[in-house]
């Protein structure tokens, strides 16, 4: 009997796939997004779009917070670690949550190393922008990755661009030859072996959800359109007018998201959509994409 | 002979593999209308609260619950198996009720508690390699249900009649000997039911 290998990890993962990942801040957060159907949900002090009006140190939650979502749900329960914090990832560990985010949302606590997430039973999700990030963050132990996106935007556009670039790759790395792949893992600064795998599998080895962004139920949907295995879903549901109906619209969606007709139904009178920020109008500082690379 | 996967929420693609390495066609289901054309079904791993939803909203409950009737096998893998059971444990209500047992939820701990063994198997030679991904057990079952597999003292994988189910994920490795089985079984179940 084994614990914590690299299957378990990833079927755990795997098992979300299709799924809608919400954030959510207190215990009847949680148990709005279990009944709304979501497959799993993070528990988190403040979301996204908060962290950044806020301002200053956004750091690991306050365990209370997430034991007390483990309490009311039956769902995994996800927790946010800050990037390279190993004390705030065991922490998280032992409290007994199902899968930690290493995010970029927080503020860094090592701006140099991420969090060596193979010495860990529990499993990491990591946000990635293209291959490099990817696979950097796969051989560190990563078990599921996300698009980094622009998180706390309610602004899909960042997600996009990620994951249409990741994909992008892939189909590039597919077609080059042995002696291409060796340049290519240096270029990329990603190991060898993992850029030949994927080259010839064709596709990542781990599941790659989309997040950063998503504010309504198409928003999702264009996500799953372009490839991404499910959605997580930050301030776009507890900063909207009716968490519930928009909880329940975007889960809809994302099974069913080439059925316009019933993505239009549900889209009907959700009411306003969390306000959103356009990306041009942040300072660099304040791009969260760019930490963590 | 074409066998179906319910593609509502969960590891959908990977059973599409599993079924196709053992000799059937396979194919994503998400409407009602699609059951029809099949003779044979997985409800694949994922989250048991959101299919549960998610087969109520579409009108899966009872279009499953007939095409078990016409005799058509149903195999349910983890969240699937709860999704097939007559009672879930500490809960008011089941899913399908298809099949004569009591399950219990994440019965095995949270994710760190998640572990692959090696597993026997009634009716298939050797143990196969079992992923448990916050997995369910089977608690009690009725006379009618045949007890395929036990982990410490637990039922883990069992069928009644043309209904298959176990608690891990045969859909993860790359050992196909419990889709095969299945797969046999929707070929028998041909032979009998009419089409």
């Amino acid at each position: 009997m084994e614990t914590g290998t690299s299957r378990v990890k990833r079927g755990m993962a795997e098992m979300q796939k299709g799924g809608v990942i919400m954030d959510v801040m207190n215990a009847e957060q949680a148990k709005i997004a279990e009944a709304a159907g979501a497959t799993a949900v993070m528990a988190l002090e403040r979301v996204p779009s908060d962290i950044r009006a806020a301002g200053g140190v956004a750091r690991m939650a306050d365990p209370t917070i997430v034991e007390e979502v483990m309490k009311v749900v039956s769902i995994p329960v996800m927790a946010k670690a800050r990037i390279g914090h190993i004390t705030e990832a065991r922490v998280l560990e032992s409290m007994g949550v199902d899968y930690i985010d290493e995010s970029e949302v927080l503020t860094p606590a090592d701006e140099v190393f991420h969090i060596s997430k193979n010495e860990f039973t529990v499993p990491f999700v990591c946000g990635a922008k293209d291959l490099g990030e990817a696979l950097r963050r796969i051989q560190e132990g990563a078990a599921m990755l996300r698009t980094k996106g622009e998180p706390g935007t309610g602004n899909i556009v960042e997600a996009v661009r990620h994951l249409r670039l990741i994909n992008g790759q892939i189909r590039k790395v597919q077609n080059l030859s042995k002696d291409e792949l060796y340049h290519e893992a240096k270029v990329l600064g990603v190991p060898y072996d993992l850029l030949l795998q994927v080259s010839e599998s064709g596709k990542l080895p781990v599941v790659n959800f989309a997040a950063g962004g998503v504010a309504t139920p198409a928003d999702a949907a264009l996500m799953m359109e372009l490839g991404a295995d499910g959605v997580f879903v930050g301030s776009g549901i507890f900063k909207s007018d009716s968490p519930e109906k928009f909880a329940r619209a975007i889960v809809e969606a994302t099974t069913h998201f080439k059925d316009y007709k019933l993505i239009a139904e549900v889209s009907k009178n959700l009411g306003t959509p969390m306000k959103g920020i356009e990306i041009s109008k942040l300072h660099a500082a304040e791009r969260m994409q760019d930490r963590g690379l | 002979m074409k066998i179906g996967v319910l593609a509502l929420q969960g590891a959908v693609a990977e059973h599409i593999r599993s079924l196709e390495a053992a000799g059937a066609e396979a194919v994503a289901v998400k409407r009602i209308e699609e059951l029809a054309e099949l003779d044979g079904i997985v409800i694949p791993g994922g989250e048991s609260t959101t299919i549960g939803k998610l087969i109520r909203k579409y009108g899966f409950l009872e279009a499953l619950q007939e095409f078990s009737k016409q005799g058509k096998p149903l195999f349910g893998t983890c969240a699937g198996l709860i999704i097939l059971a007559d009672k879930i444990d500490g809960q008011d209500d089941a899913h399908l009720e298809l099949m004569d047992m009591v399950v219990a939820r994440n019965a095995f701990g949270r994710q760190r508690e998640s572990f692959e063994t090696d597993l026997p198997i009634k009716g298939i030679d050797e143990p196969i390699r079992a992923v448990f991904i916050r997995a369910p057990l089977i608690k009690e079952v009725g006379s009618s249900v045949d007890v395929l597999s036990v982990y410490n003292d637990e039922i883990v994988a069992a069928r009644q009649g043309h209904l298959l189910a176990c608690s891990f994920h045969p859909e993860l490795t790359d050992d196909y000997r419990l889709h095969a089985y299945f797969v046999d079984m929707v070929k028998e179940a041909t032979k009998t039911t009419s089409k």
